[in-house]
């Protein structure tokens, strides 16, 4: 069957679905978006969550057509859509908007690119001659949250990073001064099999720190 | 595979009437996992995400009215007030990613002895609506689980809803479990106190081949808080008459060894939650009495 829906703001289709196939399977292997991990297939890691119409979820409980028509946010997004929602809460202090580093509040990274926002990335050539692609998120930058991973040296192997970030993103979110019981429960869904939760829980506190310093 | 998307509850109905091989999908939480690992390869599966009716309640003069699809996360967010051992039961489901999906209408359609859901509504009173193109069926909550894993559905019927007594009294649920998030019960332990009928009412889960009330302990509770006058003495529940309770909860059960626990183990565990949670509500009770003395006294 053939299956559309939005991913990270652009409508994206996919065909030859199986019916029984999952969102993630639909995402990482049909539309070429990997960031979302396959690990346990059964809902109990959380490295595959994404935001269905804003919900978090694990994709690979989602059918791909229960996805038709709808909104979904991955791991790739996550820097486009943390600088529009920047953006929207500036707009909605009626404080200007700054052309650069919009959002993300991060200084750029210039070993690496990294945070420097639209412009090409030299170390991998990402973006370089190419318009950041906010689906794939190639070029776009890193949101306050993935900065703050990276910072506070919460990402080991990285295989539970993805999920990490779109369930803590969602968090700040709703909760943009959370208390530690409030981190703890919002990523109870999400397991590490490296890192330990203690430099994740630094992320978390230090995101919603910056987050807090630039309202 | 074909996988149908019915726009309409009246179209769904007559999807399952012509496929009652048709498999509902609601949250997915436990379809997914199915057809995931290959243990399951449905026909036809039916994607219950658009009818919107499945995903509202009603809040009435005795019951709420819940619709089969909302998700635990609704049940924990709005429905605290109405429905406080439910809420209490949806907060230990999983992790939120799973809460935000799964809901009541499926933990019935799964009828799992473990379903998180089932002492909840044993211990307030609930009944099941299930609906088909024949009409609607009104399944007292008691009659609904028939086997393990298995519920009084006919193959052509959908639960529409499910009617949960409203709370007039103190509820809890309570669950042993090896962390907080993301654990199968090994044994959980739902109680309801019913002031205005000055009824008590229970619900065991994982300790039997259903979910299951241990009737006798309700009967012997209710009968010695009224002979004690409890209810309207607000005095403490006597020991002896916990220990029993307890006692007779635990003989309620017929558990099985598995690796999450031995049989032994659930017995013993499910007496102690008995007691912890009658405790609990009891103290929660004559609070509200003492409050409700107070003021009578001041009038
Ligand atoms: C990681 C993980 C952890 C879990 N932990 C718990 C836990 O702690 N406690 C617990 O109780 N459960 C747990 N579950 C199981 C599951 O989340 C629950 O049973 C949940 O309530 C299922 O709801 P759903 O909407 O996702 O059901 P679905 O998977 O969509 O459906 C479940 C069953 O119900 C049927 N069904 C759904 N809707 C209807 C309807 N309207 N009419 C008739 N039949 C219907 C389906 O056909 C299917 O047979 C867990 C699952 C996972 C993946
Ligand atoms: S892959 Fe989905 S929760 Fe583990
Ligand atoms: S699982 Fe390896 S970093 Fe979390």
């Amino acid at each position: 069957m053939r299956v559309s829906f939005t991913v990270n703001g652009r409508r994206q289709e996919a065909d030859d679905v199986w019916e029984g196939e999952s969102l993630l399977y639909v995402l990482r292997e049909r539309l070429g978006l990997p960031g979302s991990k396959n690990a346990c297939e059964q809902g109990e890691c959380g490295s595959c969550t994404v935001r269905l119409d804003g919900v978090p979820v694990c994709a690979c409980l989602v059918a791909a057509g229960q996805a038709e028509g709808r909104e979904i946010l991955t791991v790739e997004g996550l820097a486009d859509h943390a600088r529009r929602r920047a953006r929207g809460a500036r707009a909605r202090d009626g404080r200007p908007d700054p052309r650069t580093g919009e959002g993300t509040g991060l200084s750029p990274d210039p070993r690496t690119g990294e945070g420097a926002g639209l412009s090409p990335d030299p170390r991998t050539g990402e973006g370089t001659g190419l318009s950041p692609d906010p689906r794939t998120g190639e070029g776009t930058g890193l949101s306050p949250v993935q900065q703050a991973f990276v910072d506070a040296g919460a990402v080991q192997c990285g295989f539970c990073t993805p999920g990490l970030l779109v369930a803590a993103d969602e968090l700040l979110e709703r909760h943009p001064d959370p208390t530690d019981a409030d981190i703890r429960e919002a990523l109870s869904g999400n397991l590490c099999r490296c890192t330990g939760y203690e430099k994740i829980m630094d992320a978390v506190r230090l995101a919603a720190a910056r987050q807090a310093g630039e309202a | 595979m074909d996988f149908l998307r019915p726009a309409s509850w009246e179209e769904a109905l007559a999807v399952k009437a012509e496929h009652p091989s048709a498999v509902p999908i609601a949250g997915g939480t436990d379809v997914m996992v199915e057809i995931n690992f290959g243990h399951r390869r449905p026909e036809y599966l039916m994607d219950l995400n658009r009818i919107g009716d499945l995903y509202a309640w009603e809040v009435g003069e005795d019951t709420v009215r819940l619709g089969a699809g909302v998700p635990y996360a609704h049940v924990m967010e709005h429905l605290r007030a109405e429905l406080p051992g439910l809420a209490l039961a949806s907060h230990t489901v999983a992790s939120p990613q799973i809460r935000n999906r799964g809901g009541v209408g499926g933990n019935l359609g799964t009828a799992s002895p473990a379903g998180d859901a089932h002492p909840a509504l044993l211990a307030a009173g609930a009944e099941v609506e299930a609906q088909s193109v024949r009409g609607t069926r009104m399944i007292p909550i008691d009659a609904f689980y028939t086997g393990v894993k298995r519920n009084a559905l006919a193959p052509d019927e959908l639960i529409r809803a499910v009617h949960v007594r409203k709370a007039d009294g103190p509820q809890q649920y309570a669950k042993v479990g090896t962390r907080n998030a993301m654990v199968i019960a090994v044994c959980a332990f739902g109680l309801a106190l019913h002031p205005a009928t000055r009824t008590v009412r229970t619900g065991i889960g994982s300790a039997a081949p259903t979910p299951i009330r241990a009737r006798a302990a309700e009967e012997f509770l209710t009968a010695a808080l009224e002979e004690g006058g409890f209810w309207d003495n607000g005095r403490p529940v006597p020991p002896s008459v916990a220990g029993q309770f307890a006692r007779l909860c635990s003989a309620a059960c017929t558990p099985i060894d598995d690796v999450r626990g031995t049989a032994g183990y659930r017995r013993h565990a499910v007496g102690v939650l008995a007691r912890r949670t009658l405790a609990w509500t009891w103290e929660s009770y004559r609070g509200t009495a003492r409050t409700a003395h107070r003021k009578g006294g001041a009038a």
